[in-house]
């Protein structure tokens, strides 16, 4: 198990050390965990009840999910949720890939400057955020509009692209573009051709982690959105205030369904493009 | 890769997603819980089944503070709006509701017409229609309370005798009242006394006594919850929580109507709403004799006279209206004017 | 290639090629340009301008003026200083004025901004108003200063009173930031400190959090990480995932669970006192220790991952050489390995101690009263006081806070060194 040479002392440290990593893994994954069984209680409360623990199928119930589907708000907030998140997600990729490449090229007048203010919507705590842009689009109508949320999700998850499409482009050689365009390629072929592949797995991790900002963002929802643009978050921050019911646990575990898919989707990528890199 | 076709497949799922999501209706706001279920029960279904608008029904904790939000910014989100008389009349002073033309109102069932059906406190003020009349109390459960049964407001300042916390709404009305009355100051004498510096040291002191025992909540859902899951011994609630509680939930409570404070629940508009024809046909018909009556089934009293003929014999001792020599009437007027310097203290009392 | 080698080439070109490429160069950086330009419009629309607004209304703040501004000239002529009520002229102005806003009811208003420079004037100008609306305006213009001075057992006597509206009256102030720091101004106009200290313990308080819970980061995530990057890469890939699954799931969903587990007849008591560690449920929720905790937990993966990624870049072989070297384990471990991960910790510890100062919901859900933290009292003073502008004052500070860490840590170790997962 260890090398020989270990004296006792190592041997101690070693598990030692295992036991703590293994405790702050379950530290980590118990909280994400021990709703899933929750939201299968068949009372309405946030713990287990005798039936659970003695595994008797009546204390379980799908009923908390069904409850999703017969609550108008929280369909309205889950179609909400894609629908921002979507057009946010376009919005941020499409701006923030151009906005890396050019940020990239070495001919790029105050590259640390502009770095600074394009990832800055990362930094500014989100409170401030939210206050600024309700004072601001209040102003321009766009307070209590889709557009409104909209934008200004795109505008948070923006450093997130510009982040990832960077590193991917960390490598990239600018001599191919001129070899591209050397060859008689058009620009735009040029970009979807060259350019394109060798960034897609940066542009894509970068439009996932744009959703997930936009998915999971509730604190300018809050103060920028009105009824009609209640998103998951919003309805569930409400809930945990007012009232508090199974139906969050449900909801929660729906979204802990589809961050796992992000991130084996990402992982995948990763993977994938590593191997392309070492193999090439 | 993204294939062309399921990027356009995704945009279709979008855009459709997007005129739904945008179809034109109204919002109509008030507080949740077993009222709100009443409230959606008897006057928005059956707003919708008449007359196919649509009403997003949502939740607030009360209070003027997001409604002077929405009138300040310009960004009206709300239309119809069921405020505490205890904020109304500040609201419609400081110019946040429209004014209703109480005119319009309909008659009652019995043909009486609204000015004499409905009671004067309801159309006292020119912004809103009164709703309901329901009060504020406390309550505990039999299956938590220790050291005897509480049955003065006293009670629930004495620790001593009645250990645990107390959950409490986080804001100076009818704490406030509380203070006093619990300090031995007279229903009569009480926004007198309260409108004093002395008076409201008073309160904020007697408040002091229990500051470590309570519990703050910010809506009024939470107030059944949390004499449920044992978070608080004794809590301050509307009545009709607690009656839906006990009657629907079969929960163990009891309310104590000792200095409860009733006030009337009124509908308005937020000032500035872009829909407020809409907004007024759905007022005139909520306050109608049939979808008043309703309320019975949180135990609050209908503020007009032709409802009462729809009000089960059962429910009426359980209404406010039977115990009101035991209560205050909120003054809604004290608190228009006392209710921001009066917020400020309790809120650097708070965190003190 | 930039500007600097160009110049060292150009001796052996032509003009015309220098030219060329002069010109080629400026199409390039024109094209980068171009490139970044569309982004850098939007966030200057829909993320620095607003920004950009909520700064402004921190010092700016013309409603007084706009609500009573005949008064407000007329104050001009005014000693402050002279212990005396302001003339006859003057408050017959304000009456009349006072009147006019009773009835576009927005005399609230005007009373809850006098009410922020002197705390308990606000029933005072409601209950004038709604007296004024009643009386003749004839009447007033002629002796509206006594029935001013009638309300109230005669409160409008106050100089303090006068003195708060006319300090109010001015459109650019610095009283927001003196509120917000806990000064004010007295009666002479010279800055003292409030008798209550409200908004610097909730900065200290944040910051103490907020360094609680980076260096409780620290101690949990370094062990795991240097455990992951020690690891075979195939069990580290793995177990990676129980990192990653919690950092990409919603904060929301982690904070449901913190409610689940510590609520008074949560997971964590019911197991306690099924297995008779206690009998009574603890109180752990709506407290700072709540916070503190769901907190880290929220916050631990922006610690491991960048700790993780150094030490991977480690190479294990300097601190194997040290113990072959006859070092002692534990002190070769802190004096070879510990500095070579210094990078990790200080990226880390700047993300999560800046992510944490400025947390919002977490503290909002399960803080209570006492977890509260600087965040919070600048969403209650935007959405239950409507104090906006204070508001505004202390999210600055909040922000001008978080601009001089980020820069000592630009200064000290550099930011470009900061990765995402």
């Amino acid at each position: 198990m260890f090398p020989s040479y270990f004296t006792f002392w190592q041997k101690l440290g070693m598990y030692a050390l295992r036991i703590t990593a293994w405790s702050t893994l379950a530290f980590l994954m118990i909280p994400i965990l021990v709703i899933v069984p929750l939201s299968f209680n068949v009372e309405p409360y946030f713990t287990f009840t005798e039936g659970m623990l003695n595994f008797d199928p009546a204390a379980y119930s799908l009923k908390w999910y069904q409850e999703i589907w017969n609550d108008d708000k929280w369909v309205l907030a889950i179609k909400n949720s894609f629908y921002i998140g979507f057009w946010a997600t376009i919005i941020a990729t499409v701006l923030g890939t151009f906005a890396a490449i050019g940020l990239t090229k070495s001919e790029m007048p105050l590259q640390s400057a502009f770095m600074a203010l394009l990832i800055s919507p990362m930094i500014v705590p989100l409170i401030i955020t939210a206050a600024g842009m309700f004072f601001f689009y209040s102003q321009l109508n766009l307070a209590g509009s889709y557009i409104g949320v909209i934008i200004a999700h795109a505008a948070l998850g923006t450093p997130f692209v510009i982040i990832t499409v960077n590193a991917a482009l960390s490598g990239f050689d600018y001599s191919l573009v001129q070899a591209s365009m050397g060859l008689g390629a058009k620009p735009v072929y040029t970009f979807f051709k060259v350019i394109m592949p060798l960034i897609r797995p940066g542009v894509i991790s970068g439009a996932l982690f744009a959703f997930i900002t936009s998915f999971d963002e509730v604190v300018v929802v809050l103060f920028l959105a009105g009824p009609e643009q209640r998103t998951i978050p919003r309805q569930m921050f409400s809930g945990l205030r007012e009232q508090i019911n199974p139906t969050i646990l449900a909801v929660a575990v729906l979204l802990v369904v589809v961050s796992a898919i992000m991130l084996l989707t990402i992982e995948f990528i990763r993977a994938r493009s590593e191997k392309i890199r070492t193999g090439v | 890769m993204i294939k062309l076709k399921q990027l356009t497949a995704a945009v279709a799922v979008s855009a459709a997603f997007a005129t739904s999501a945008m179809a034109e209706q109204m919002t109509a706001v008030s507080f949740g819980g077993a009222y709100g279920a009443a409230q959606q029960k008897h006057m928005i279904d059956p707003f919708t089944a008449k007359t196919g608008h649509k009403i997003l029904f949502e939740n607030y904790s009360g209070g003027i503070a997001e409604i002077k939000a929405q009138v300040e910014s310009g960004n009206i989100l709300w239309d119809v709006v069921d405020i505490e008389v205890i904020d109304l009349e500040r609201a419609c002073s400081e110019g946040l509701l429209e004014i209703f033309p109480q005119d319009t109102l309909p008659a009652g069932d019995d043909g009486v017409a609204a000015a004499d059906d409905f009671s004067e406190a309801a159309l006292a003020n020119e912004c809103g229609v009164g709703n309901i009349v329901w009060t504020i109390l406390f309550a505990y459960s039999n299956d938590t309370i220790k050291g005897g049964k509480p049955s003065k407001i006293a009670d629930l300042f004495d620790t001593k005798t009645f250990p645990g916390k107390r959950a409490l709404r986080k804001r100076p009305q009818v704490n406030m009242e509380w203070a006093l009355l619990a300090d031995g100051v007279a229903p009569a004498d009480l926004y007198e006394v309260l409108s004093t510096d002395e008076g409201q040291k008073r309160a904020f002191d007697k408040l002091s006594s229990i500051k470590g025992d309570i519990v703050w909540f910010d809506s009024w859902s939470q107030a059944p919850q949390l004499l449920n899951d044992g978070g608080a011994v004794m809590v301050q609630s509307a009545n009709g929580r607690i009656f839906s509680a006990i009657q629907a939930d079969k929960k163990p409570f009891e309310m104590v109507w000792d200095s409860h404070v009733y006030d009337l629940d009124v509908w308005a508009i937020v000032k500035g709403s872009k829909k407020k024809a809409l907004a007024e046909e759905f007022i005139r018909f909520a306050t109608s004799s049939k979808p008043e009556a309703g309320m019975q089934d949180v135990a609050y009293g209908p503020t007009r006279k032709s409802s009462y003929k729809y009000v089960d014999k059962d429910v009426l001792s359980k209404l406010p209206s039977a115990h009101l020599d035991e209560g205050v009437k909120a003054s809604g007027e004290f608190w228009a004017d006392y209710g921001e310097s009066l917020g400020e203290k309790f809120n650097e009392w708070l965190l003190k | 290639m930039s500007a600097a080698t160009l110049n060292s080439v150009s001796q052996s070109l032509s003009a015309q090629e220098i030219k060329e490429s002069k010109r080629n160069l400026k199409r390039r950086k024109l094209l980068a340009i171009l490139f970044v330009a569309p982004l850098v419009f939007f966030i200057l629309a829909a993320f620095v301008a607003p920004i950009g607004t909520m700064l402004y209304r921190s010092f700016y703040h013309p409603t007084v003026a706009q609500l009573v501004p005949e008064t407000l000239t007329q104050l001009e002529r005014w000693d402050s200083q002279s212990g005396a009520i302001p003339d006859k002229k003057t408050l017959i102005t304000f009456t009349l004025e006072l009147k006019q806003l009773a009835k576009a009811r927005t005399a609230g208003k005007l009373a809850e901004e006098i009410n922020r420079a002197l705390p308990g004037s606000s029933s005072l100008i409601k209950f004038s108003a709604r007296k004024l609306k009643k009386l003749d305006e004839q009447l007033l213009a002629n002796n509206g200063d006594q029935r001013l001075l009638e309300f109230k057992k005669g409160k409008w006597g106050d100089p303090d009173l006068w003195q708060a509206i006319k300090q109010s009256g001015s459109v650019f102030t610095d009283r927001y930031y003196l509120t917000a720091l806990d000064l004010k101004r007295d009666s002479s106009g010279s800055i003292v400190q409030r008798d209550t200290k409200i908004y610097l313990k909730l900065y200290w308080k944040s910051l103490k959090i907020a360094l609680y819970i980076t260096l409780l980061t620290i101690l949990i995530g370094f062990p795991l990480s240097y455990y992951l990057a020690t690891a075979k890469t195939k069990t580290a890939n793995i177990l990676m995932v129980f990192v990653l699954l919690p950092f990409w799931t919603s904060l929301l969903v982690r904070t449901t669970s913190w409610i689940a587990l510590l609520q008074t007849n949560g997971v964590v008591n019911s197991t306690l006192q099924s297995l008779h560690i206690i009998s009574d449920p603890l109180e752990m929720l709506y407290s700072q220790f709540s916070t503190i905790l769901a907190m880290t937990h929220i916050l631990l993966p922006f610690m491991i991952l960048p700790l993780y990624s150094v030490m991977k870049g480690i190479d294990p072989s300097y601190y194997r050489a040290a113990l072959s070297l006859g070092g002692k384990p534990i002190p070769a471990f802190i004096r070879i390995y510990m500095p070579m991960t210094l990078p990790g910790i200080s990226a880390g510890s700047l993300l999560v101690f800046i992510i944490s100062i400025g947390y919002y919901i977490t503290p909002a859900l399960v803080g209570g009263t006492d977890g509260q933290m600087i965040s919070n009292i600048i969403a209650f003073h935007m959405q239950s006081s409507n104090n906006w502008e204070l508001a505004a004052a202390l999210g600055s500070l909040l922000l001008g806070l978080i601009i001089i860490i980020y820069w000592i840590y630009d200064r000290l170790v550099g930011v470009s060194n900061i990765k995402l997962g």
